[in-house]
């Protein structure tokens, strides 16, 4: 059986040094140009020629930013509007490339821990110099929840520190997890419809329901990445609880 | 017994992790059935939480797996 791992092998389409430091074009830079230059042509057609009744483009288009803006609204405010370009650029090309991940040949950009992670520690950053800049010391408060017996902060406050730093890592490991595992999974009863011959029916039609599957994870867990940093973004935009 | 065996043992023992994954995805949907046959007016209204939930509790047994494929191949 093929390696199923050996999808996620990074190959230098160009290799390219300067100073010592690797800059090669590999496949995947070149995957993600082709995501990125997917969605802002999706983004392009749409708005093209902007109709009262929209067509099928533009539909799509507003879709996509009518449930950028809802998630925006429902979990962190109105005011955190003045971020939606961020938010939904980080939506945009989460959801491009895990989508363009299920086609055949292509290559999954987000199966990469490097990917999400430096996707998630920019928003980490981001979120946490946006909350010190609008309640400055008291951000800190965040970890010290009112209402407790003061005791309690012994524990409680430790645990607080360790789980807001710990954010940028739960998020880009879901993501990549996810990716990651899913791919895998396909691989390896893939290879099982070679190896069983007639019986291989069975392991194919279970790739199919699995493709099916993917299909909703890819979609889903751009959404569940994008409501989670809109999650972090109300805990620095309103003081907590 | 050598390292390599030790490794096989260790990485069957991560994947335990989807232990507890397979009962918070049976919780969420059993419990998300349960009330939306109860009241069918509100369920539409919460799909967008139950594949919420699905998807942050489906992640911690692929942490596991993570896990298990770090001891693999780490």
């Amino acid at each position: 059986m093929a390696d199923p791992l050996h999808q996620f092998v990074v190959t230098k389409t160009i290799p390219l040094a300067i100073g010592g430091v690797d800059i090669s074009f590999t496949n995947a830079s070149a995957w993600m140009l082709i995501v990125s230059g997917a969605a802002a042509v999706l983004l392009w057609l749409g708005l093209r020629k902007p109709q009262l009744v929209p067509g099928r483009a533009q539909s799509a288009v507003e879709m996509l930013y009518e449930v950028v803006d809802e998630t925006i609204v429902s979990s962190a405010g109105p005011e955190a509007r003045k971020f939606f370009p961020l938010i939904f650029t980080v939506f945009m090309f989460i959801l491009f490339a895990n989508v363009a991940g299920l086609l055949p040949y292509s290559y999954t950009v987000t199966s990469q821990i490097v990917v999400t992670f430096t996707i998630a520690f920019i928003a980490f950053i981001g979120i946490t110099l946006v909350g010190i800049a609008n309640q400055g010391f008291g951000f800190l408060r965040m970890f010290a929840p009112p209402g407790v017996p003061v005791a309690m902060y012994l524990i409680l406050t430790p645990i607080e520190i360790v789980s807001y730093f710990i954010r940028p890592i739960s998020l880009s490991v879901r993501l990549f997890a996810n990716m990651m595992a899913g791919h895998v999974l396909l691989k390896v009863l893939a290879g099982f419809v070679v190896t069983l011959g007639i019986f291989g029916a069975i392991p194919l039609l279970v790739v199919v329901g699995m493709t099916a599957l993917e299909a909703l994870v890819a979609v889903l867990q751009a959404y569940v990445f994008t409501v989670l940093v809109c999650v972090y973004l109300n805990d620095a935009l309103h003081a907590h609880h | 017994m050598d390292a390599q065996a030790a490794k096989y043992i260790g990485a069957g023992l991560a994947c335990a992790a989807l232990l507890g994954a397979g009962i918070g995805i049976g919780n969420i949907f059993g419990s998300y059935l349960s009330a939306a046959l109860r009241n069918p007016a509100a369920a539409a209204s919460q799909r967008t939480n139950l594949l919420l939930g699905f998807a942050l509790t489906e992640a911690t047994g692929l942490f596991g797996l993570l896990i298990a494929l770090l001891i693999l191949f780490g």
